[in-house]
């Protein structure tokens, strides 16, 4: 019989390492406590840089599934230390007792109502980068008549020391830029703004895809962060930032504003390090036993990351960090003998 | 002199190499968060003085740390001490007590602090 490897997050890191942990000979046990599969993967509607559905990226991993056992609805009750395994006891009333666990737990979005100076959950127009994705994968934009003016805001709870998360969350400039082009797709006539601190375009292509957002699209490029936004009586919005670059205070009106919500550490994987006596980072974030050396294991023996437990991350990065905690298992599980 | 009817221009280039700054090593040592400012422009986009006034706290510091303090002290006049730009920055700066402290530092001769050497 094949050894089973728990793994615990079924987002694309999740996923992916359990399907190469089956190749490679094991059964891994996947657990997830939402009712579906995908993590965050299953809620994006086009993905960046090339604008390729998020579907044709996650439905092959969905239907290649075989050999592992996954568990949705489900979380983990304990987890305790017996000779040199792991005793895994789920919600569900199901236990395991494995020698490696994999840790991708994954990210939550920043919750945008704990930044009040911009007013989400209190001004209607004021919405979030994941309730875009939302609007496009719906087909639809609702409210969207007379929106003439709509502005991206970066660094929504990140880079911010005030919202307890001092971390780049890498993903959101190409993020707004991915989606500010594909507004000025569906609605030309519409101005676009994005207001930014830097502009970390890191990734092959997210610089060509500036370049469009630029060229093509018109999309004005305004360097500061946005200080407050207020609300007139018609529900127009009044945003205030600093024009950095021209060097005086700016006032515009607006009709809408896209929030780009950071990464934070998931809510529930301080819970799970306790469990495997593992410290969690000063920003929330799992701690791998070196950073640049060995990203997908853990200070601890038995236990493995991959994805944004370990902090923010593309998808490509996460797919390939999978692969790699896969093979560390492997060798990790053929190594240390069986006590 | 013979008049060519033309000067010398001095150069616009900042030149930054060989700058010694003393007087922001000061403030730097008393105010060490003055060094995490990002130019966000938060502070300048709130500023309560700054729609009426040049004031933009942003300025403040990038100039300070260039050297270039005379053309930007008097910005400091206009601040009402109000603090909406420590609300707003996301490095966390105590921007009211560094907006204090470079008063201490650079201030007139009779407000000023002994500065160590
Ligand atoms: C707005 C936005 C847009 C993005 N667009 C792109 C893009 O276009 N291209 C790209 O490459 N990347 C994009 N990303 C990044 C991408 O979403 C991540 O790289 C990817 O989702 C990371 O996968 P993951 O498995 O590590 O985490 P997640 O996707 O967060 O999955 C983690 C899973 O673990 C589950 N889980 C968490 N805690 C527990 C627990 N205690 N017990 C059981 N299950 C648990 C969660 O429910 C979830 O299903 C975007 C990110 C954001 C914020
Ligand atoms: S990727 Fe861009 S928007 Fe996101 S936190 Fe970093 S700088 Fe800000
Ligand atoms: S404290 Fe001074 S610099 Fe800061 S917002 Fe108030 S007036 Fe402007
Ligand atoms: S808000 Fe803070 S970080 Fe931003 S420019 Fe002002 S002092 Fe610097």
């Amino acid at each position: 019989m094949s050894e089973n490897v728990v793994v615990i997050g079924g987002g694309p890191a999740g996923i992916e390492a359990s399907r190469r942990l089956r190749d490679l000979g094991y059964t891994p046990i996947l657990i997830e406590k939402e009712p579906v599969l995908g993590g965050h993967l299953a809620r994006w509607d086009r993905l960046f840089p090339d604008g390729v559905e998020a579907r044709s990226v996650l439905d092959p991993m969905l239907q290649d599934l075989d050999g592992i056992k996954y568990f949705t609805d489900t979380t983990v009750s304990s987890i305790n230390r017996l000779k040199d395994t792991w005793v895994v006891k789920l919600s569900n009333g199901l236990s395991a007792q494995v020698r490696a666990i994999l840790l991708s737990t994954g990210f939550d979005l920043f919750k945008a109502e704990k930044k009040e100076e911009y007013g989400y959950g209190i001004y209607e127009r004021v919405i979030t980068n994941a309730e875009l994705e939302d609007w496009f994968k719906a087909g639809a934009v609702p409210q969207f008549e007379g929106v003439h003016t709509i502005g991206f805001v970066h660094c929504v709870g990140s880079r911010d020391e005030k919202a307890g998360n001092r971390q780049c969350s890498k993903v959101c400039c190409v993020t707004a830029v991915k989606q500010a082009c594909e507004f000025k797709e569906k609605h030309p006539e519409v101005t676009v703004y994005c207001f930014y601190m830097d502009l970390r375009m890191f990734g092959r292509k997210f610089e060509d895809l500036y370049l469009k957002a630029q060229k093509e699209h018109g999309v004005r490029f305004v360097r500061g962060r946005v200080s407050e936004v207020s609300e007139d009586i018609d529900g127009h919005l009044f945003v205030k930032a600093e024009d950095t670059l021209f060097g005086k205070p700016l006032k515009i009106k607006m009709d809408m504003l896209v929030l780009m919500c950071g990464m934070t550490p998931a809510d529930g994987t301080p819970e799970l390090a306790r469990m495997v006596s593992i410290p969690m980072g000063e920003d929330g974030f799992l701690v791998p036993a070196s950073i640049v050396g060995a990203p997908c294991i853990a200070p601890r023996e038995g236990i493995f990351f991959a994805g944004t437990s370990t902090g923010p991350k593309t998808i490509p990065e996460t797919l390939g960090e999978a692969s790699a905690a896969a093979l560390a298992i492997d060798r990790y599980l053929k190594t240390t003998a069986r006590r | 002199m013979i008049d060519f009817g033309y000067g010398l221009t001095p150069s616009a280039t900042l030149r930054i190499e060989n700058v010694q700054n003393p007087l922001f090593e000061e403030l730097h040592r008393r105010e060490p968060d003055v060094a995490k400012c990002i130019a966000c422009g938060s502070c300048t986009a709130s500023c309560s003085a700054g729609c009426f006034t040049e004031m933009s706290l942003r300025r403040v510091i990038l100039s300070l740390q260039r050297g270039r303090e005379k053309e930007i002290l008097p910005m400091l006049q206009h601040c009402m001490l109000c603090g909406k730009c420590q609300l707003v920055c996301p490095r966390g700066i105590n921007t009211r007590h560094l907006i204090l402290s470079i008063g201490k530092v650079y201030g007139p001769a009779d407000q000023k602090e002994e500065v160590r050497p």
